[in-house]
């Protein structure tokens, strides 16, 4: 056990300062349980003293405090992120055996749980499994169903935890002793605020305060919040920058006897508190990252990504675009180096959706992030292209713009309603080579193929635009990151199976996704790799973006993976995207290649 | 979609000679890339043939759209121009009126065309002709028919109307749910 001294040193390290704290966490102090637990450790006395406390002035204090917190975490960038993001990885993968060790005390009732729970699991696995019946060897879904399963014990761990909690809480001294007594922590807690209140020479509530969040901060399984009370932010956000204070050098600030891991689930649980997800999917998008570089991505998730349009060069060229938007007093800048084509808005004196420009189809109103997939794609005239969820067109427009108008362009969506507005921007910006289908993009080699590139913007969860669509946070479940990768696989065989291997100047496939897991991404493309021994992934010609995961939590991915781009809202301020580029290669080819199986 | 019979071909030949005249011929006689009009769901598009000829492998229900739409056949058969084909009409046009940048918007949430909004036009337009509507900077904004011909029109006070509206490319914004499809 960390002696006293030392832990109050590490405290005085970890805090930005002694009172924001205090008054923080005053809040939580004032709900019920709480108090319970409170009168547990430090008396009668020092509570009544607390709660003779002004509330007026103490909540100006609060307000203004937190406030100032809350600045200075924003502000604060570490550098340490890279080497951690290992460490923290391995931590979560075995986050049952430690939680197991920690809960003995329950342990049947656990492992019970443990069961149900992933009978569950399997049966949505087996229903999986029929839904699926057309492809018979489906090892990465395993894989990923695997990890899918783990995911949801670990909730199952995690949820049942958090009841215990509950009930500890609530209930009397002897359960709260029983419980610190298993996880040996009773002592320390004592000794701690003891040693609080060696100095004395502060004010008695900050002392008090002081030793609790001492508990708070090591995400002290005793002192979370029962789930049924409502959640406070304040406690949550300072939590946050607190475990990552920890997670940092986890060596030299983590608190004996907890594992790393508790730390993880604890900053899971406040992520999704503070920023209003699923616990599943704060963990799932928390897993992609390293724990600094996560928080980063939740915060960008948070503010809008800067409107953009792409001059329509069909119809006109960037510069005379952008001098008529400008005298209608439109605050405008190229977008950046690598597109010739982008504008980024500023603000504007009139709807940017709604000027005689845009109605003429001069410019079309397009995320920065959907250029991208089609300058991987880099349609060349004359060309055969197929795109297959198009709608609402702005990328179809944009391959159609890329070639001039020569050639062919097929777009094609599932859904009929959202083929209006294709057609309609199809049409505004004067594209008259294309042909608007409403197929299933399933059905899609059996209507036509032979195509000379093939573009997929695949459905996906659309967890790279969470800025754009809050209602992801809460919205998306387990199934959806079964289910939708099911889908991706299918529609990007039949992208694969639509290409002409012997067309001249094509042959290309981009994958692209607005989505940042890797169950609808790394795994898909993958997937797809395993299945056409015919394709390759080649360089998607994209000047920047974070190469994919080779490999990700125990899965190993082909080591090609690399050549696809990830991008995220916190790197590149464009949404969350991803984008592969496949080559399908001739029967010749692939003799010399020797990856011809067939 | 299928060839448009002779009474269709007819019936939208008269209605684009209303706008383009002549030039009609250098609709049909492309020889580097010879174009065709079609028919699908009673919209009348103007298509490249290889274009055309890949969209025959579409089934008849699944195609939603293949080059460019002229406009459709009303159940009276009657043909009836889409501002979807102002990429066309503006290429072709024979009688042009343009109009002020004040009189811009106004156009565009669908009035039609006043004597104090015009700043310039195609000298000795008749009267009920159809005429394409440019703004300044010779962006087509639409199409429409005149009420008096150039001469009557100088002598009209501000407030008069030029050219009544047929389409304009407000549409694109005002129409959605019905223009396509």
């Amino acid at each position: 056990m960390a002696g006293p001294k030392s832990k109050l040193g590490r405290k005085a390290r970890t805090k930005q300062g002694p009172v924001p704290t205090l008054d923080e966490f005053r809040q939580g102090v004032l709900d019920p349980r709480k108090r319970a637990q409170q009168k547990n450790n430090d008396g009668e006395s020092r509570k009544r003293k607390r709660e003779d406390k002004g509330e007026s002035l103490k909540n100006s204090r609060k307000e203004n405090i937190v406030f100032e917190k809350a600045k200075a975490d924003l502000f604060e960038v570490d550098e340490k992120v890279e080497k951690e993001e290992n460490v923290a990885r391995e931590d979560d993968f075995y986050v049952f055996g430690d939680e197991e060790d920690k809960f003995d005390i329950d342990e049947e009732e656990i492992e019970n749980d443990n069961g149900n729970e992933s009978e569950e699991v399997y049966d949505s696995e087996d229903e999986n499994e029929q839904g699926r019946a057309m492809f018979s060897d489906d090892e990465g879904d395993q894989d990923m169903l695997d990890a899918a399963n783990q995911q949801g014990l670990a909730k199952a761990f995690k949820d049942d935890s958090e009841d215990e909690e509950a009930v500890e809480a609530e209930g009397e001294a002897d359960e709260f002793d029983a419980d610190s007594d298993n996880e040996g922590e009773a002592d320390e807690f004592d000794v701690n605020s003891d040693d609080e209140f060696g100095p004395g020479d502060e004010e008695d509530v900050e002392i008090n305060v002081d030793s609790t969040i001492t508990n708070v901060l090591p995400s002290g399984q005793e002192v979370e919040t029962p789930s049924n009370v409502p959640p406070d932010i304040h406690i949550s956000r300072t939590r946050i920058q607190e475990i990552l204070n920890v997670l940092d050098d986890f060596g030299k600030y983590g608190e004996a006897g907890r594992s790393r891991s508790d730390y993880v689930a604890q900053l899971i649980a406040d992520i999704a508190n503070y920023y209003g997800y699923t616990e599943f999917l704060a963990g799932k998008l928390f897993e992609l990252f390293s724990p600094r570089e996560a928080i980063d991505f939740f915060e960008a998730n948070e503010v809008p990504r800067p409107v953009t349009i792409r001059t329509n060069t069909l119809k006109t060229r960037r510069r005379n675009l952008a001098q008529a938007l400008v005298n209608r007093g439109v605050n405008l800048k190229p977008i950046g180096n690598w597109t010739k084509v982008g504008l980024q808005i500023f603000d504007s004196q009139v709807p940017i959706g709604a000027t005689p420009e845009y109605l003429a189809g001069h410019y079309i109103i397009q995320a920065a992030s959907s250029f991208l997939p089609v300058i991987a794609l880099a349609p060349q005239e004359k060309e055969r292209v197929l795109d297959m969820a198009a709608a609402p067109g702005g990328k179809t427009t944009y391959i159609s713009a890329l070639m001039k108008n020569t050639g062919c362009v097929f777009a094609n969506d599932a859904n009929k309603a959202r083929t209006k507005s294709l057609i309609a921007n199809i049409h505004r910006l004067g594209c008259t080579n294309t042909v608007v289908c409403n197929y299933d993009a399933k059905d899609f080699p059996r209507v036509i193929g032979g195509f000379d590139r093939v573009l997929l913007d695949a459905p996906c969860s659309g967890t790279g635009v969470i800025a754009k669509d809050p209602s992801v946070k809460t919205s998306r479940n387990e199934k959806d990151f079964v289910d939708l990768p099911f889908l991706q696989k299918q529609l990007l065989l039949a992208a694969i199976d639509s290409i002409d291997a012997n067309s001249k100047t094509g042959g290309y496939i981009v994958y692209s996704t607005c989505s940042v897991t890797v169950d609808e991404n790394e795994a898909v493309v993958d997937y797809a790799l395993r299945k056409r021994p015919d394709v390759k992934l080649v360089e998607t010609g994209l000047e920047f973006g974070v190469p994919g995961f080779t490999s990700f939590r125990g899965k190993e991915f082909n080591h090609k993976l690399s050549l696809t781009r990830r991008y995220y809202p916190h790197t590149y301020n464009v949404d969350g995207f991803f984008v592969a580029k496949f080559k399908k290669m001739k029967a010749k080819e692939q003799k010399v290649n020797g990856t011809s199986t067939v | 979609m299928r060839p448009l019979t002779e009474d269709e071909t007819k019936t939208v030949f008269e209605k684009l000679a209303n706008y383009i005249g002549r030039n009609i011929t250098h609709l049909i006689n492309r020889p580097d890339d010879p174009h065709c009009f079609r028919l699908q769901k009673d919209r009348v598009y103007y298509v490249s043939e290889r274009v055309m000829r890949f969209a025959t492998s579409v089934g008849r229900v699944e195609l939603m759209s293949l080059g460019i739409c002229l406009g459709k056949f009303t159940k009276t058969g009657k043909f009836r121009l889409h501002i979807t084909s102002l990429e066309i009409l503006a290429q072709y046009a024979r009688y042009k009126i343009w109009i002020k940048p004040n009189g811009e918007m106004s156009y565009l949430y669908g009035n039609n065309v006043l004597k104090a909004h015009v700043g310039k036009m195609s000298d000795d337009i008749p009267e009920h002709t159809g005429i394409i509507v440019f703004a300044m900077n010779d962006i087509p904004m639409g199409f429409g028919v005149t009420a008096k011909s150039t001469a009557d029109a100088r002598r009209l006070d501000p407030t008069g109307i030029v050219a009544f509206r047929q389409g304009d490319i407000g549409e694109y914004l005002r129409e959605e749910d019905t223009l396509f499809t």
